[in-house]
């Protein structure tokens, strides 16, 4: 939580400074830190923030108007402020908890259709990695398809699988396991 | 400030030196070869050469699990050529072999060493050689030399001059992970980082001339696979479509990479011809098909799909064909590759919930589990088929074992505080000595 906490600071920071920036999706990060780096005096901590690719999706939600200052993926009383999926061992299925909020997610990107997302997949450690790929991968593929079905247009939507090479948590156990098994939504 | 903050984003190339990773035996063979190495002599004038030749020879013998070597204060004599030897004093203290070596300066900074092989107990010589070396090639020389004790005595060739690559990763001050590919000696020496980023580095593959190694970079914020020169570090961007770029694999020949995609919906196997680049699908299934690897004579790829409901290895002719399924023992198998004589295939196989590392022999169908990890993956055979390097957990880090092929010799392999893993073995090199 922490560390999306610095980022949506320093977000909000880069959203303030360089304001009506607009998004371009294909945006890589090098492109982005350029953007940053000429426009804004930045700490390491916003150079976190545009690495984690976020920076122009974050512009979007600002300029939304709403009474939230950092958009309400932040406000933590809109069902977007959560943005990961969780699932169960050797499955890539969308547990029905989680209908309303990824709903929530395709309502926010279908109404605004110059947004991107990363859908990431995660899984956990155990097995071989380039397998955990394949797994991940099919996690991000079940939650697009639902976002998809939500009126998501495909070019809004990029897919990428970690496997296990970013574990959330550490830990050789259920618990540690459970919380590397998902998905994330990455404006 | 401006460069200060791109700087994070680039890749770097550089032949930094990290810790070297120390290889330690917990389990050696019974009927390990008695062996007794004398320390070199040195004929002057001139100094002797800064590395201790013999201590790495000796060290490379023992840590293979197939000798014993005897340490040099319980030797009783300290020959260093033929005449000087007393086969007695060596035949009490039960060596079955004998390696003496003299040394000395030939041209500027180099040096000349000539060593000899007996067999104790018949007394007789069995090899010597003449081999020049540089203050720079010392390391070098001594693992070829070992190489040459190894296959005199045991008759298949050593793999002491090889190397092995492998990714680090540990987190930086500011929380974010510093990734590195690394290549090492066999034994662990003279570290080097290829590549670094802040992003995952995984499943790196050496071309069968060990010149270049293929791997997946994720440094672009998606997986792309990039084949890189060892020696100059110039690297090629080969795959880098939408989806997955994951699992390269050489051809043999060198000339094709079996690759993962999943450009067209799910993960596939595909072969990419590098000088034409034409990409050629393997397999079309909705499963996750991944982690191909060539036959040692390029004709059929095994592969892992859970097509059957659980991951398991299938094979299939590299030209194209029909799809056999290989593994039926255990619900979990996966990442295999084929032993150098193409005979038996290694593999990460779950067995009572732990992942461990089997050995499939082909033709009888028999899976020895050889491994006592929970969560042992990545294995690769050493060039000569003799030992199988892996990563393992301990203590929650990531670190690397090896066993030997028949599961009597095991090593740990210890580094510093990084997490290590993926470790891949790497063909022979070229070198060769030449009998005096």
């Amino acid at each position: 939580m922490n560390e999306k906490r610095t980022a949506a600071i320093a977000l909000g920071l880069t959203v303030l400074i360089i304001g009506g920036c607009s998004t371009s999706p294909e945006k890589t990060p090098e492109e982005q830190s350029a953007v940053t780096a000429e426009e804004v005096e930045v700490t390491d901590v916003s150079i976190q923030a545009a690495d984690a690719g976020t920076a122009g999706a974050m512009t979007e939600g600002g300029a939304g108007g709403r009474d939230w200052a950092g958009g309400p993926l932040e406000d933590p009383d809109s069902l977007l402020y959560t943005q990961t999926v969780y699932f169960a061992f050797d499955s890539s299925e969308v547990d029905a908890k989680y209908h309303d909020l990824v709903a929530a997610h395709a309502e926010y990107l279908a109404s605004n259709p110059s947004l991107t997302v990363r859908v990431e997949g995660h899984g956990d450690e155990r097995g071989s990695r380039e397998y955990n790929i394949g797994l991940g991968e099919r996690r991000a593929n079940a939650v697009r398809r639902l976002l998809e079905a939500g009126g998501v247009a495909q070019g809004q939507l990029v897919i990428v699988s970690y496997g296990e090479e970013r574990l959330a948590a550490s830990g050789q156990h259920e618990e540690a396991w459970a919380l590397n098994r998902r998905v994330e939504l990455v404006y | 400030m401006k460069k200060f903050l791109v700087i994070p984003f680039l890749l770097f190339w550089c032949q930094h030196l990290g810790a070297a990773l120390t290889i330690e035996i917990t389990e050696g063979a019974e009927g390990a070869l008695p062996i007794a190495i004398v320390p070199f002599g040195w004929e002057g004038p001139g100094n002797p050469p800064g590395e201790d030749i013999r201590a790495i020879v000796d060290s490379d013998l023992k840590r293979s699990g197939r000798f014993r070597t005897l340490p040099a204060e319980d030797m009783l004599a300290r020959p260093r050529s033929a005449s000087e030897v007393e086969f007695r004093d060596w035949q009490v203290l039960g060596m079955d072999y004998l390696v003496v070596a003299r040394m000395q300066a030939n041209g500027p900074g180099g040096y000349l060493i000539r060593f000899q092989l007996f067999d104790v107990f018949r007394g007789e010589q069995l090899a010597a050689y003449n081999v020049p070396a540089t203050e720079k090639t010392l390391r070098a020389t001594a693992h070829h030399i070992s190489d040459v004790i190894y296959e005199k005595l045991l008759g298949e060739q050593g793999a002491f001059s090889t190397r092995i690559a492998y990714v680090t990763s540990e987190q930086r001050p500011d929380g974010k992970p510093r990734v590195a590919l690394r290549i090492a000696d066999a034994d662990g020496h003279k570290p080097q980082t290829i590549v670094t980023s802040t992003e995952p580095i995984m499943s790196p593959a050496w071309s069968p001339d060990g010149r270049r190694i293929a791997y997946v970079s994720f440094e672009k914020g998606r997986p792309a696979v990039y084949v890189q020169e060892v020696f100059t570090g110039l690297r090629r961007k080969v795959a880098a479509f939408d989806g997955i770029n994951g699992a390269p694999a050489w051809s043999p020949d060198g000339r094709k990479l079996a690759l993962t995609l999943s450009k067209d919906g799910n993960p596939d196997i595909f072969v990419l011809d590098l000088a034409t680049k034409k990409l050629r699908s393997l397999t079309r299934h909705y499963a996750i098909d991944t982690e191909p690897a060539w036959s040692p004579d390029g004709r059929s790829i095994v592969f892992t799909s859970d097509r059957g409901g659980r991951p398991q290895i299938y094979r299939k002719p590299s030209a194209g064909g029909e799809t056999q399924r290989v593994t039926f023992e255990n619900s979990y198998n996966a990442r295999a590759s084929f032993a150098p004589d193409g005979k038996s295939l290694v593999m990460v196989t779950r067995i009572k919930g732990q992942y461990r590392i089997g050995v499939l022999d082909l033709k009888s169908g028999l899976l020895q589990v050889l491994s006592q990890g929970s969560l042992d993956e990545s294995p690769s055979f050493a060039p000569n088929g003799s030992m199988i390097i892996y990563a393992t957990k301990s203590a929650g880090k990531g670190r690397l074992a090896a066993v030997s092929a028949d599961g009597s010799v095991r090593q740990r392999l210890a580094s510093g505080s990084e997490d290590i893993r993926e470790p891949v073995w790497s063909p022979f090199t070229q070198q060769e000595l030449r009998s005096q």
